[in-house]
């Protein structure tokens, strides 16, 4: 027996195993009971461990899902972030945009009711030199722009053209040195040579002492320089003080200010009184109305000789005398044509000076 | 001389660490098997049709190549997976005992170490332990005939796909690679 036991060890313990399984269930099947014990312990262990890895399971999926939503709140965030910086940028584009509009219509209006034919351009860059005074149009030559030809705003004088190319223009400021304009004031007719200096305050130059002449007075083009037309603001003197022999005074431009972008370039000028009324400045840039009675304007420069207080204003009626009498207008005649001679001896004065556009004087 | 017997009696506790490992793996395998079988088809019901329990069993039984070793093996492993059954305790005893009983006498005539014959042994022996298991219930139990021969043989073909791959993972992890 022991033999047998030893040489068929495994098929004993195979037949072991099998028959106590086959025992056990028998018994089971039987009694139909079952085998508590083994099932508690079997059923507990593996459930308590399921339990654990469900918690493990769920913790983990909890854990990833946490940071699959971090990584999603974080990529929205950026995407957000991204948004709102385009967003800004937008704004600043539209509200350029909204600004660049301001100007064009401001402009559209000025073109439409001044009586000079423009042309509007845009400033398409500055000059090579450092704080240079010299900006370039994007207006040429085949637009129709000529040297010479002024650059003004709504708000007031630029520059004049230096150069025209075919496609663009060079514009000098009225800031620069080389830059001179006839102009004259609004409430006292003080006429000067706007002169430019280098910084942002022109000098109005050739005013005696004895002009009137009070801060804050606007300056406008007097065309007297036949390239602005005439009434054109230039801008108001900000400093008015008695030099040697002449006023030192300092103009702010107002054609400057609000940043210069858009210009109109002046084709064909037309003079245009001096308006009584300081230029608003609006949002729109808007000129004030014009005058209501026309000759009102047309009487200023007759009515400078009503009061002939300095030597200016004596030297000036005499050459106005000298071209009444030999028929000569001043401000009309073309660069060659002949000049008055001014070594005639003009008519004495009349008590009263005549207004150009009065009536007659009464005959004696 | 001093050194020699270092040596020695380092070896000798790096070798016992192994064994208690190599234990204590045998222990923990097939119960993660059994957790796998319980709790993975939960989630994914698809891995339902692995037998895991059953491939550790067989290679217990293909790399010990000990018939006795390998159904008390094969008893324990099927006495759990009752325990966790509604069916009385015995039915997978009984089929994996004899499963590992039959796969240790294989592997001492077959070079067990070919993944070929190693899905063929598991295919067989999936399908072994499965047709043994619906006749002890029929025998024993006289439940309603639900076995299938053709889902039989495609579970035994997917078994012993899985078995291939699962041999190489579980000899790297006990130390038989």
């Amino acid at each position: 027996m022991e033999l047998f036991t030893h040489r068929y060890r495994n098929l004993s313990v195979l037949f072991a195993a099998v028959l106590g399984q086959l025992l056990l269930l028998g018994y089971q099947i039987r009694s139909r009971e079952d085998v508590p014990l083994v099932r508690v312990w079997a059923v507990t262990a593996v459930t308590e461990v399921a339990s654990l890895l469900e918690a493990a399971a769920e913790g983990a999926g909890s854990i990833l899902r946490h940071y699959l939503l971090l990584v999603g709140v974080r990529q929205e965030n950026e995407r957000l972030r991204r948004e709102l910086d385009e967003l800004k940028l937008e704004a600043l584009h539209l509200r350029a945009e909204l600004a660049r509009a301001e100007r064009a219509e401001a402009l559209r209006l000025f073109q439409a009711r001044t009586p000079s034919r423009t042309l509007a351009a845009r400033i398409i860059g500055a000059g090579p030199v450092l704080n240079s005074k010299v900006v370039f149009v994007d207006a040429g030559s085949r637009q129709g722009v000529e040297a010479g030809m002024a650059v003004i705003t709504p708000d007031g004088v630029v520059g004049r053209v230096r150069a025209a190319y075919p496609t663009s223009s060079q514009v000098v400021l009225l800031t620069d040195p080389s830059f001179a304009a006839g102009v004259i004031s609004q409430r006292h007719h003080t006429q000067g040579t706007l002169k430019g200096k280098g910084v942002s305050l022109c000098v109005v130059d050739f005013i005696q002492n004895e002009d009137k002449l009070e801060e804050g007075e606007w300056f406008y083009t007097s065309g007297d320089d036949r390239v602005f037309p005439r009434g054109l603001p230039v801008g108001p003197a900000v400093v008015v003080r008695r030099g040697k022999l002449l006023k030192e005074v300092l103009v702010a431009p107002s054609g400057l200010g609000n940043g210069l972008e858009e210009v109109l370039i002046v084709l064909e000028g037309v003079h245009q009184p001096v308006p009584a009324q300081t230029p608003a400045v609006t949002t729109l840039h808007l000129l004030p109305a014009p005058p209501a009675d026309p000759a009102q304007a047309g009487a200023a420069p007759s009515g400078l000789g009503a009061s002939l207080e300095t030597d200016a204003d004596r030297l000036r009626e005499r050459y106005r005398r000298i071209g009444q009498m030999q028929g000569h207008t001043f401000g009309e005649g073309l660069p060659g044509s002949a000049p008055p001679d001014f070594t005639m001896e003009p008519a004495p004065a009349k008590p009263a000076i005549p207004d150009a556009s009065g009536p007659p004087p009464p005959a004696p | 001389m001093r050194v020699d017997s270092d040596l020695v009696t380092g070896g000798l506790r790096g070798r016992r660490a192994e064994a208690r490992l190599e234990k204590a793996t045998f222990v923990a395998v097939p119960l993660a098997a059994i957790l796998f079988q319980v709790y993975v088809p939960l989630l994914v019901p698809y891995l339902g049709y692995l037998e895991l329990p059953l491939l550790v069993v067989l290679f217990f039984a293909l790399t010990r190549r000990r018939l006795t070793a390998s159904l008390l093996y094969g008893a324990a492993v099927g006495l759990l997976q009752d325990a966790l059954s509604h069916n009385p305790i015995g039915m997978f005893g009984i089929a994996k005992t004899l499963s590992g009983y039959f796969a240790a006498a294989a592997s001492i005539r077959f070079d067990v170490e070919n993944p070929v014959v190693r899905f063929l042994l598991a295919f067989f022996f999936y399908f072994f332990h499965q047709f043994l298991y619906w006749a002890l219930i029929q025998a024993l139990l006289a439940q309603p005939p639900g076995f299938s021969l053709q889902q039989a043989l495609i579970l035994g073909l997917l078994n012993g796909a899985v078995a291939v791959p699962l041999f190489q993972v579980l000899a790297k992890l006990m130390g038989r690679g």
